[in-house]
């Protein structure tokens, strides 16, 4: 195995990037931290910027305006990095995919930056924290 | 010297950690005091009340729960209303009381949730995973009501999808007193800590006449002395059937915001408790066939303030305008009146004591697609102001200076 790829799997930092998601994976989301699910037990931390980061918790289905600066964000991102989609709209941009302002879904607009992205998808609406920590953990041992 | 002095401007977002969505805050900063702050939003802008038009009235409901993920119960009632107000329907008893419980274990999430978080702006992560555990029992019961932790979905038009089982009713009446208890404890712990009060007191406060300058609603209207609330005002569910208080302090600082929350969290509670005692029997929906033309308005008090749902019906099966205004859209804009003069450290809390939610208030976006420039607020409004003069001049109406004006 590549190690940069075993280094990346120990210890996972992550950012959380809101690409015009509805909030709810986003509480979620910080519910991670609090006492019930406390994924900070398994060394998984909310960074404050993208370049502390291993990687880019992304909620929403990717609005215009956010595209620009998801774009930005994963090439600040530290590389090998994984890009989780967490949620019915990060996947597939779900009950907005008609909307006239969307310019996603994310995998879309990650890969206009890097074709070899390693993306993982978690969907639900919200997905419960449960999910997230299995997603994330499926997507680490499969890496 | 023409040009004016230009000021230090702090930026604070699109992604900032303090920010769980995307927001623009430029601070202008004379030293560390804030002379002047501006607002970009429209990051989450996703064409909701567009989306809308092309949806079947029975499947808006979901689709309006996801403005927000927090107020996802009380947006689709605000759209019932105004779709049962054109239909001309009555809900059954039973599907009102349960549109109540579902409406004010909604509350006691969200406030919970904003007492975490503003204890995690101050740096008292203490009381961020003390909130944070005990508003997990809340989404338990709603997942246990409706089947799902956020956007629950369960109101229709003519009644409500899920019905409460009578079994779950002790359950949720232990689980209550649980939850009373431990906030009780909560809020007793928050007003009593002399850090808190140093923190709060006194900060970002929002004068009673700047509030109703900026006609605030909600926990933002309540903690400047403006005892405002749909629920009372113009009762909507089963509201007029319980016996409850409308909390409100007349500081409005920071820490008056935070009392009024936490004091809610536990009249809601009561609430609650009261609306399962009286559940009556029947059953939760009736069938509506059709939807004549007309229009309609609702409104309930979300977590954050009054939400406001307006629908037009030509007859057929889709809405042909939907119009939503959320308490965000309201409440952001008297950061005018709370932040300028503070210091940048109080500026973060003052900004999330409105608890702003900018998922909900998107509304508006100028993009010129060719040039890909975005029109922020004042450059919109100096384009208008252009626009009339160039006008004026070619009707040659006398020229007006904006001092007229």
């Amino acid at each position: 195995m590549n190690w940069k790829l075993w280094s990346l799997k120990k210890s996972i930092w992550v950012f959380h990037v809101n690409t015009g998601a509805c909030n709810n994976c986003d509480i979620e989301i910080v519910n991670l931290l609090t006492p019930k699910f406390d994924v900070e037990r398994f060394g998984i931390k909310l960074v404050g910027s993208p370049r502390h980061a291993d990687a880019l918790l992304v909620t929403g289905g990717g609005t215009r305006q956010a595209a620009v600066r998801l774009r930005e964000v994963y090439r600040q991102t530290a590389k090998p990095c994984v890009v989780f989609c967490m949620g019915a709209c990060a996947c597939g941009m779900g009950i907005f995919e008609k909307g006239y302002h969307m310019a996603g879904p994310i995998d879309k607009i990650v890969k206009e930056v890097d074709p070899n992205a390693i993306i993982a998808y978690v969907p639900g609406c919200p997905p419960k924290p449960e999910t997230m920590i299995s997603g994330v953990v499926k997507a680490l041992s499969a890496l | 010297m023409t040009e004016a002095v230009r000021k230090p401007v702090l930026a604070v977002g699109p992604f900032h950690p303090l920010q769980e969505e995307m927001e623009f805050f430029q601070l202008t900063v004379d030293g560390e005091i804030v002379t002047d702050i501006d607002v970009r939003i429209s990051y989450n802008h996703r064409g909701i009340e567009k989306l809308s038009e092309g949806l079947q009235f029975d499947q808006v409901p979901f689709l309006v729960s996801r403005i927000c993920g927090i107020c996802s119960a009380s947006h689709p009632l605000a759209y019932v209303q105004a779709v049962e107000e054109i239909a001309g329907v009555e809900p059954p008893e039973r599907a009102l009381y349960v549109r109540t419980i579902i409406n004010e274990l909604e509350r006691i999430h969200s406030h919970l949730l904003w007492v975490g978080l503003a204890g995690h702006f101050i740096g008292y992560d203490t009381v961020f995973m003390w909130a944070w555990k005990y508003r997990e029992p809340v989404l338990d019961l709603l997942e246990e009501i409706t089947g799902n932790r956020n956007n629950y979905g369960n109101v229709k038009v003519g009644g409500c999808r899920e019905d409460i089982p009578d079994e779950l009713v002790p359950k949720m009446l232990k689980e209550l007193d649980a939850i009373e208890k431990k906030t009780e404890m909560l809020t007793k712990a928050v007003l009593d800590d002399p850090v808190i009060h140093a923190r709060l007191k006194g900060v970002g406060v929002l004068k009673k006449e700047d509030g109703i300058k900026f006609a605030v609603t909600g926990p933002t209207a309540r903690g400047s002395g403006i005892a405002i609330d749909v629920r009372r005002d113009d009762p909507y569910a089963a509201y007029s059937d319980l016996d409850w208080q409308v909390i409100s302090q007349p500081e409005g600082d920071v820490f008056a915001k935070a009392v009024v929350r936490l004091l809610e969290t536990i009249e809601a509670a009561k609430m609650t408790r009261q609306a399962l005692k009286k559940l009556p029997k029947g059953p939760v929906a009736v069938e509506v066939k059709e939807i004549p033309p007309g229009e309609g308005c609702g409104h309930a008090e979300a977590p954050r303030g009054e939400t406001f749902h307006y629908v037009r019906s030509d007859g057929g099966n889709r809405p042909v305008r939907h119009k939503v205004r959320a308490p965000s859209f309201v409440n952001v804009p008297s950061f005018k009146a709370s932040c300028i003069g503070e210091s940048i450290a109080d500026v973060t809390i003052t900004l999330a004591a409105v608890d702003p939610c900018y998922s909900c208030t998107e509304r508006m976006a100028v993009v010129d697609g060719r040039r890909n420039v975005i029109h922020d607020y004042a450059s919109l409004l100096q384009m208008s102001r252009a626009k009339t003069t160039r006008l004026r001049k070619e009707i040659g109406a006398p020229e007006m200076k904006l001092e007229d004006i």
